[in-house]
């Protein structure tokens, strides 16, 4: 069976210290040339950091997204509010997080991909307090025509689900006589 | 491009409400580095003698230093300097935290502070935007809470704040800039901010800050913090816990206080209190300090964390760092819990956490003493804990005694007369001590206490041992991995050191030895505070990540200046040199450089004599501690020495006239 490698950084928010490490090498890893400034600002990694209310937590870019979310969530640990989009890891119009200060582009965690490979990332490797973890596991990928099919079948199950299989047909007729 | 710096200060003028961003000489970089060093040629050139601590004319610099916002571990210090209210010398103080990194992405490397505003203000510097915005609103509210109320008004949670509280509005001689996590706390400087009419500075920026050479920085970084894992592994065995480690006193980590409880003095410096410590105070302590600290937190870019959020039940929760947990808790002659609470009120009206409790503790011996009577101090409550807080209530609003009490222990002294100055006993330069007097003469630690300029003994101390060890095997085992010595000559120093016979105290170390070893600590301090790396990395505990063998390569890949260790050293002596003849112009003689009179029960006048002298001459300073013509010319401070002689300030080095002047003294 194929496998394929999953990266992980587990990050344990107890151990946080609030040190910005992290967000510091990150953004002198990709800088142009490499190491060649620092800024923050530009990291992939930001640390929601309210030391008042004793909250810190690392969170990672993730993708960008072009229109923000239609509902909002907060969240209540160890009855601390999080506020809204607090863990969210979208670089989202409605805020200023995970852009390029200059020039407003998306960024994102790419996990320090390049070559040669690191053996950890960055980040991680900055933490002397073990507060991100690197882990690599080995997931089973079905073999690609199957999983292809497959993952086919889903997508067009939840469509018919939302908008009935007569829809689905009509649109699909429509748009196959476009062609 | 500028490397490592931005190359431009923030110059702010309070009188007019004027602001400029100026542009600075890179030629200054590679004369005094940064931070404390330019703050140094800055203050030199623009703030003559005449000039009053409370006068528009003095400066206020917040100066970043030269490795803050690159990713040099540790590099996060702000050095604030200005003349002082309470030593009238040269007054500096440094914080952590974020803010001097934050300072640099906005752009600048400096923000210097003139004149003074009618009305309250806050100055906020948003990258090339920059205001100065009314505080008459934040007026009176604590320094925690101006930052966090400024946050939500600009709506920027991001910013770093520095700001004073009601002690600093009120010019209290001891107020503190406070920064959440650190904050400037000796010498008095929150007091010129508050005369300034500035309640805060606050600074969001999101700029790059360059190096010069990408690779080669980040491989010294690297190995910096490979040392940092190395040494957590490797504690230094023979010492007490607090020297075993990096960092800060490590005090809101540790919970055991044997040592502190019964070695420092309480109340106003007075009592020892030999068996002070017992099972019971142990778990009582711990428990308090557990419940109390809710994290242990750090300053921007360092692994260490020698601070902590601290949430005492039913009172608002703030930041505490180092120390401060027990001066409090010991001038009270109380517990931890009091001393977590008042400190919390404390860092709100924001003042010092050495000299504060202090003057707190005089006050009230000067009452016990009958020099004060129960009049000045009408309305305060019968309770220890309640006299405490009345007094600091008093003080901070420079209310009855409080105004008094407000200008430190020293001028207090002079305000009150009738003897007081025999309770004012724990000062150099007019500025209070920690709390510590112990039997035998150190002849390095004389050296320290005497003619450190910040009157400050761990801003000068560090590197070498503060005790000998007792076997050979100790000893050889210190020295194997010791790579941090300047020289092989400080391992021999280390080997001979005894505890008792010829090679001990006083006597041993030597009086040159002595040059040596203090010369060398007080070069680390320096390098630091021009870099504005954490002495604790570096020059404050036992070997430390940075040393004089890593740094100037470390400087060179940041800024692309070419520099070797003698380079290195001499841009130091410059930077020392040019504060200690600020200092001399300021009227700053021999006669000011002593250390508490009972700081040591064994005191050997003579002695202490020759190590003064031959440590003036070993730093090119005349017999009353002036630089001399030659040793300013060296180091192309030329001007300096024009300056001094024309104010008939002598700078010749006239060893008979010196030889003379020390009979003289002495008789
Ligand atoms: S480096 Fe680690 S401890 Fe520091 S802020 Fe990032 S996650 Fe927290
Ligand atoms: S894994 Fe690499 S890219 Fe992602 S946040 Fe960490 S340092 Fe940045
Ligand atoms: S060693 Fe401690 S005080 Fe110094 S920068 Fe690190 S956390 Fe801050």
């Amino acid at each position: 069976m194929k496998t394929k490698t999953v990266k992980n950084i587990r990050v344990i928010v107890d151990k946080c210290n609030g040190c910005r490490a992290c967000e510091v090498i990150c953004s002198a890893f990709h800088a142009q040339p490499r190491y060649s400034s620092n800024n923050p600002d530009r990291s992939r990694i930001r640390v929601i950091h309210e030391p008042l209310r004793n909250i810190f937590v690392p969170i990672y870019a993730g993708e960008y997204t072009p229109a923000e979310c239609a509902g909002r969530n907060t969240y209540t640990i160890d009855g601390k509010d999080y506020d809204e989009c607090a863990f969210c890891r979208a670089a989202c119009p409605s805020r200023g997080l995970f852009k390029e200060p200059d020039s407003g582009l998306p960024l994102s965690c790419d996990m320090c991909e390049s070559d040669p490979t690191l053996t950890k990332p960055k980040c991680v490797e900055w933490c002397l307090n073990d507060a991100l973890i690197y882990e690599t596991r080995e997931e089973p990928v079905l073999e690609d025509e199957v999983g292809r099919q497959q993952e086919l079948q889903q997508g067009l199950a939840a469509l018919v689900d939302k908008h009935g299989m007569k829809d689905l047909l009509d649109i699909v007729a429509r748009m196959s006589s476009r062609d | 491009m500028r490397f490592a710096e931005t190359g431009f200060n923030l110059e702010v003028d309070l009188s007019r409400g004027n602001i400029e961003r100026v542009e600075t000489d890179p030629k200054l970089t590679e004369l005094h580095l940064g931070g404390l060093g330019t703050n140094a040629k800055i203050l030199w050139d623009r703030v003559p003698p005449e000039v009053e601590p409370f006068s528009p004319e003095n400066l206020l610099i917040f100066g970043t230093g030269l490795l803050a916002g690159t990713s040099a571990p540790g590099a996060n210090r702000t050095i604030v300097s200005s003349v002082s209210p309470q030593t009238r010398l040269f007054g500096y103080s440094m914080m952590g935290g974020f803010w001097a990194p934050e300072l640099k992405h906005a752009g600048y490397d400096k923000v210097v502070i003139r004149g003074k505003s009618s009305k309250l203000v806050y100055l906020w510097i948003h990258n090339d935007k920059v205001e100065i915005r009314d505080a008459e609103h934040l007026r009176g509210k604590g320094a925690v809470e101006t930052s966090e109320l400024i946050k939500q008004e600009l709506k920027e949670p991001k910013a770093q704040v520095a700001a004073i509280g009601l002690a600093g509005e009120n010019r209290v001689f001891f107020a503190s800039i406070e920064q959440g996590r650190s904050s400037c706390s000796r010498l008095g400087l929150g007091a010129v901010m508050g005369d300034k009419g500035l309640k805060a500075i606050v600074v969001r920026g999101t700029k790059d800050v360059n190096v010069a050479k990408p690779l080669e920085f980040l491989e010294q970084c690297s190995g910096i913090l490979n040392y940092i894992k190395y040494r957590e592994e490797r504690p230094i065995p023979g010492v007490m816990p607090i020297l075993q480690g990096l960092g800060s006193p490590q005090e809101m980590l540790h919970v055991d206080e044997e040592w502190h409880t019964t070695n420092f003095m309480w109340g106003n410096s007075r009592t020892r209190r030999r068996d002070f410590w017992s099972k019971d105070i142990e778990e009582k302590w711990t428990g308090t300090q557990e419940t109390a600290r809710k994290r242990l937190i750090s300053c921007s870019n360092c692994p260490m964390q020698c601070g902590a959020v601290i949430s005492m039940p039913g009172q608002a929760t703030y930041m505490m760092k180092c120390f401060s947990k027990l001066t409090y808790t010991m001038a009270a002659y109380s517990d931890l819990d009091f001393g977590f609470r008042i400190a919390q009120r404390a860092t709100e009206y924001g003042i010092d956490g050495f000299s504060g409790p202090q003057v707190m503790a005089f006050g009230l011996e000067l009452l016990e003493a009958g020099i004060l009577t129960d009049a000045d101090f009408e309305g305060m409550p019968e309770d220890n804990e309640g006299k405490f807080y009345w007094l600091l209530d008093r003080i901070v609003r420079r209310e009855g005694i409080g105004d008094i009490l407000a200008d430190g222990t020293h001028w207090a002294a002079q305000r009150i007369g009738k003897g007081a100055d025999a309770f004012a006993h724990n000062n150099i330069k007019k500025h209070e001590q920690l709390p510590l007097k112990l039997g035998m003469l150190n002849p390095v630690y004389f050296l320290m206490y005497c003619t450190g300029e910040k009157a400050n003994i761990t801003q000068i101390e560090g590197q070498f041992p503060q005790a000998p060890f007792p076997t050979k095997e100790e000893r050889e085992e210190f020295n194997k991995d010791w790579i941090q010595v300047p020289d092989e000559k400080f391992k021999q120093y280390l080997m001979d050191w005894e505890f008792r016979g010829e090679n001990s105290n006083p006597y041993y170390p030597t009086a040159e030895m002595s040059c040596d070893i203090v010369d060398w600590q007080e070069t680390m301090h320096y390098i630091d505070d021009a870099l504005g790396i954490c002495a604790g990395l570096s020059s404050f505990p036992l070997k430390p990540p940075y040393h004089i063998h890593n740094y100037p390569k470390i400087i060179s890949a940041a800024t692309g200046m070419d520099l070797d260790e003698e380079g290195l050293k001499e841009i130091v002596r410059r930077n020392r040199n040019l504060l200690r003849a600020f200092n001399n112009r300021l009227g700053m003689t021999r006669q000011d450089e002593r250390p508490p009179e009972n700081h040591w029960k064994k005191r050997f006048p003579e002695l202490e004599e020759q190590l003064l002298m031959t440590y003036y001459k070993f730093k090119g300073w005349n017999a009353n501690g002036v630089p001399t013509t030659e040793t300013l010319e060296s180091l192309g401070l030329g001007y300096v020495a024009e300056d001094l002689n024309a104010r008939g300030i002598s700078t010749a080095d006239d060893s008979a006239a010196a030889a003379q002047e020390l009979v003289g003294a002495a008789s």
